[in-house]
C-alpha cells in the first residue's frame, strides 16, 4: 500500500517550479509577438511575407505539414504499440497523446494563417466543395482532434477520480474541478468495462483515420500537376515521414519531462532502448520511401523533373536537402544502431536532430517545387525567383511552435503524465507474479 | 410469379404511356382548333399574299395575316447568368506564334483594361526554345481556359469555376485565398494579390462597383487572384478581347468553337481548317487539361526573333 502511495506522489501534477515559469513566460513572449506580427499581416496583406506568385505557398504550409506530420505520434505508439501488445508504452503513451493533441490543434490553427481572406472562413462550410482536397482537410483535422482528445480523455477519468480524492484537502478548488472531469468515475466493474471498450474502440478507429489524416495531406500536393509533388509516392511517403516526426518528438518531450519531473523510476533506460529502436525502424522505412521518391526518378526523369531533381541534390537546394536526409535520418539511425546510442541522453540529442530536420524536411517539399514551374519564370522581379522565409514569417511560424510546446506544458501542468491508475495495476500485477513464483 | 409481376407492370406502363400520349396529342389538337377559331373571329383573312422561301429552299406564298415573327433560338435562351455563361456559346483562341514579334501590345493593353498593377503581367509573352539546337520563337501566354480546369477541381468553396461558354472565371468575393489554384495551375497563370491592390483611377470610382466575374480586375481585391479572363464584358458587347484588338501583328484569333470561326479583327478563318492546316496544337496537352487555347506552330517565321529582344525583360511586365 505504501507502494501505491510513492507512486501517486511521484505522478501527481505539481505547481511549476522557478525554470517552469521563465519557460511559460518566454512561451508566451513568442506568442505575443507572433500575434502581432500576424494582425501586421492581416492589416497589409500576405505581402509582409516573401511568398509571391511563383513560391505561393511557405513556410506556413511546411509548417502546418510538420504539425500534422508530429501529430501521427497518437496513432503510432498508441495505437500500435497497444494492438501489438507492445507493454514497454506504458509510461509513454499519455505524453504521446498530449502532443499528438497539441500538434492536431497547432495545424488546424497554422492553415487559417495562410489563408489570405480569413475573414470568409465560413465559405468553406457554405460553398463548400468535395471534390477539393482542402475540403477533405477540412473533415479530417476536427475529426483527428476529436479523436485525439477522446484518446487523451477516456484513460484519464480513473486518474481524474483519483487527482480528486488528492487534492480534497490541499487544493479544494482543483479537486472539484478534477472531480468534475471524472464524469463520476468510481472505478467500479461496469465503468471499467465500458472504459475498456471504448478505448478499444477509439484506438481501432484511430489507425485508418491518422493514416487518413496523413495521406490526405499528401494529397494536398499530389493532386497537382506539380513536378516534385504529381507523385503517387506521396502518401506512404508522407505516412512513413510523420512516422519519424511524431517519435522524434516523443523521444525530446520524454526525456525534458522525465528530468523535469524526475521521473526516471518509470521511464528507465530500458524504455530509451525500446524508443531508440522504434525511431531507428521509423527512419529506416522512410529512408526506403525517399530512395523512391528521389533516386529512383533519376534514372528516367524527363527534362523538366531533371531540372528540379538537380536543383535538390545538386543545385539551389542541396544544402537544405542533404542536411534533412544527412542530419536529420542517417546519423540519427547511425547512432540508434548502437546500444549506447540508445541510452537517454544520445536519445535527446537524436530526437532534436530529428526533429529540427524533420521541420526542414517538410520546407524541402514545399517550396522548390513551386520555383520549378512548366513555363519559365518571367516578367516577375528577381525575388520572386527564389524564396526564404520574411521576419513576420519567422515571428508567426516561431509562435505557432511556441504555442504548441504551451499546450504539451499546461496540459503536463494539470495531467499526471504517467496514467496513475494504470502504473499502479501493473505494480500489482507485477507483484502478484512474484508472490505466484515465490 | 415474379415473371408475370413484371409483364402486369409493363403492360400497366405501356397503357399509361398510350393514355397519357393520347391525352397530349389530344390536347395540343384542341389548342390548335381553339386558336384557328379565335384567329378567324378576330381578324379576318386579310387577302394579302406574302412570298416566303422555306428552309429547303422553296417559294410558298402565305395570307401575310397568317405570318408572325419566329423566335430565334439564341435569343429565346434567355437572361445571362455570370457563373452560367452566355448561351450556346463556346469561347476559343487562336494564337499564331508565326506572326509574334514580341510588340507586347497584347501586354499594354491587357494591363491597362484591366488596371493591371502588380508586379505579375496576367497576359505574358515568354521566351521559347525548345532545345539548343532550335530556334527561339516569342509565346504570348493566356489563361488557357481548359476544358479539364485543375484550378477548378481543387477550389474548395466554388470561386473559381467553369462557364457553359467555356470561360473560367474568378469569383473575388467568393475566394478564401488559399492559393490551391495557383498551385494546381499547370500554366502559371494566376497571379495573387498579396496587399491592397493601388488600382489609381478605378479605386477612386469605385464607390459602388462590385467586383464582378466577368470583368476581373475592375477592382481587384487583396488576398485573392486574378487571372485573365477571356475579356466577357467585351464578348458581351460584341467586341474582341482586349489583347486580340491590341496586337499589331494578327497573332490573335478569337472566336467560337460551335460556329467553326475565329478571327484577329481583319480575317475570319474556318477553326476547324486553320487548325489542321497549319497543325495546331495546345500547350501541355499530355496534362489532359483540355485549353481553349491552340497554338500555331512557329513555322516559316515572318519576322526576326531577334527584332523582339529588344523589348525583352525578364523582371518586368507591368508598366508603373
Amino acid at each position: 500500500m505504501k507502494n501505491h502511495d510513492k507512486i501517486l506522489n511521484d505522478l501527481v501534477p505539481l505547481k511549476f517550479g522557478k525554470n517552469g515559469v521563465i519557460w511559460i513566460i518566454f512561451l508566451i513572449i513568442l506568442i505575443i509577438i507572433g500575434t502581432i506580427a500576424y494582425i501586421d499581416q492581416i492589416i497589409k496583406g500576405q505581402v509582409v511575407t516573401n511568398m509571391r506568385d511563383y513560391a505561393l505557398w511557405g513556410i506556413y504550409i511546411s509548417n502546418f505539414v510538420f504539425f500534422v506530420a508530429t501529430s501521427f505520434v497518437g496513432t503510432v505508439t498508441v495505437a500500435y504499440l497497444r494492438l501489438t501488445d507492445n507493454n514497454w508504452r506504458t509510461p509513454l503513451v499519455r505524453i504521446a497523446e498530449i502532443i499528438s493533441f497539441a500538434a492536431i490543434i497547432m495545424a488546424g490553427l497554422t492553415i487559417m494563417i495562410d489563408m489570405g481572406r480569413p475573414d470568409r472562413m465560413l465559405n468553406l462550410f457554405l460553398h463548400g466543395r468535395l471534390q477539393s482536397p482542402i475540403t477533405w482537410d477540412v473533415i479530417i483535422v476536427p475529426t483527428y482532434i476529436i479523436l485525439s482528445f477522446l484518446l487523451l480523455y477516456y484513460p484519464l477519468l480513473p486518474d481524474f477520480a483519483i487527482l480528486e480524492k488528492y487534492f480534497e484537502k490541499k487544493n479544494s478548488f482543483l479537486s472539484k474541478w478534477y472531480g468534475k472531469l471524472a464524469i463520476n468515475w468510481e472505478d467500479n466493474k461496469a465503468q471499467n468495462i465500458v472504459q475498456k471498450k471504448s478505448i478499444k474502440i477509439i484506438v481501432v478507429m484511430l489507425i485508418p483515420i491518422g493514416i487518413l489524416l496523413q495521406t490526405i495531406d499528401a494529397w494536398l500536393f499530389s493532386t497537382t500537376y506539380r513536378i516534385g509533388w504529381d507523385s503517387t509516392n506521396m502518401g506512404a511517403y508522407f505516412i512513413s515521414g510523420a512516422f519519424v516526426a511524431g517519435v522524434g518528438a516523443l523521444v525530446t518531450v520524454v526525456y525534458v519531462l522525465r528530468k523535469v519531473r524526475k521521473l526516471e523510476d518509470y521511464i528507465t533506460d530500458y524504455h530509451f532502448d525500446k524508443l531508440g529502436k522504434f525511431l531507428g525502424l521509423a527512419i529506416l522505412i522512410y529512408l526506403y520511401f525517399n530512395i523512391q521518391e528521389y533516386l529512383l526518378p533519376v534514372f528516367t526523369a524527363p527534362t523538366q523533373e531533371k531540372i528540379h531533381l538537380d536543383a535538390l541534390l545538386t543545385g539551389e537546394y542541396a544544402l537544405l536537402f542533404w542536411f534533412t536526409l544527412i542530419f536529420g535520418l542517417i546519423i540519427p539511425l547511425f547512432i540508434v544502431l548502437f546500444k549506447k546510442g540508445r541510452k537517454p541522453l544520445p536519445m535527446l540529442v537524436v530526437g532534436l536532430m530529428v526533429v529540427v530536420g524533420s521541420w526542414w524536411k517538410r520546407y524541402v517539399i514545399v517550396t522548390p517545387t513551386l520555383l520549378h514551374p512548366f513555363l519559365p519564370i518571367e516578367g516577375v522581379p528577381e525575388s520572386w525567383h527564389h524564396y526564404f522565409p520574411s521576419m513576420h514569417e519567422w515571428l508567426i511560424t516561431g509562435a505557432t511552435l511556441a504555442m504548441a510546446l504551451l499546450i504539451i506544458t499546461i496540459l503536463v501542468r494539470y495531467l499526471p503524465v504517467i496514467g496513475i491508475q494504470k502504473t499502479i495495476n501493473e505494480q500489482d500485477l507485477i507483484n502478484t507474479d512474484k508472490n505466484i513464483e515465490l | 410469379m415474379a415473371e408475370n409481376n413484371k409483364n402486369s407492370r409493363r403492360k400497366f406502363l405501356d397503357n399509361g404511356l398510350k393514355l397519357g400520349l393520347v391525352a397530349a396529342v389530344g390536347g395540343i389538337g384542341l389548342t390548335k382548333i381553339a386558336s384557328k377559331l379565335n384567329a378567324q373571329t378576330e381578324e379576318a383573312h386579310s387577302g394579302e399574299k406574302m412570298e416566303l422561301m422555306t428552309a429547303d429552299g422553296t417559294l410558298i406564298e402565305v395570307d401575310s395575316s397568317e405570318v408572325m415573327e419566329a423566335h430565334n433560338s439564341k435569343q429565346n435562351e434567355g437572361h445571362y447568368d455570370v457563373r452560367e455563361g452566355i448561351p450556346n456559346r463556346k469561347f476559343v483562341m487562336v494564337i499564331d506564334l508565326a506572326k509574334c514579334k514580341n510588340a507586347l501590345k497584347c501586354v499594354d493593353a491587357c494591363n491597362k483594361y484591366h488596371y493591371v498593377t502588380g508586379d505579375n503581367a496576367w497576359l505574358k509573352v515568354h521566351k521559347m526554345q525548345e532545345s539548343k539546337d532550335t530556334a527561339s520563337y516569342w509565346m504570348p501566354r493566356t489563361c488557357m481556359h481548359c476544358d479539364q480546369p485543375a484550378c477548378v477541381t481543387v477550389c474548395p468553396v466554388g470561386a473559381t469555376f467553369k462557364r457553359r461558354d467555356g470561360l473560367v472565371l474568378i469569383d473575388n468575393e467568393r475566394c478564401i485565398g488559399c492559393r490551391f489554384c495557383m498551385a494546381a495551375c499547370p500554366y502559371s497563370t494566376r497571379v495573387f494579390n498579396w496587399s491592397e491592390p493601388n488600382q489609381g483611377e478605378i479605386s477612386m470610382n469605385m464607390d459602388g462597383m462590385h467586383s464582378s466575374p466577368d470583368y476581373a480586375g475592375r477592382p481587384s481585391l487583396k488576398g485573392t487572384p486574378d487571372k485573365c479572363d477571356f475579356c466577357p464584358h467585351a464578348i458581351n458587347e460584341g467586341e474582341l478581347p482586349h489583347c486580340v484588338t491590341a496586337c499589331p501583328n494578327g497573332v490573335f484569333y478569337f472566336g467560337d468553337k460551335y460556329e467553326d470561326t475565329v478571327t484577329n479583327g481583319e480575317v475570319t478563318l474556318r477553326l476547324t481548317k486553320l487548325l489542321e492546316d497549319k497543325a495546331g496544337y495546345r500547350l501541355l496537352e499530355e496534362l489532359g487539361t483540355l485549353p481553349s487555347v491552340y497554338y500555331l506552330p512557329p513555322v516559316d517565321r515572318l519576322v526576326d526573333f531577334k527584332e523582339g529582344l529588344e523589348q525583352y525583360k525578364k523582371f518586368k511586365s507591368v508598366e508603373k
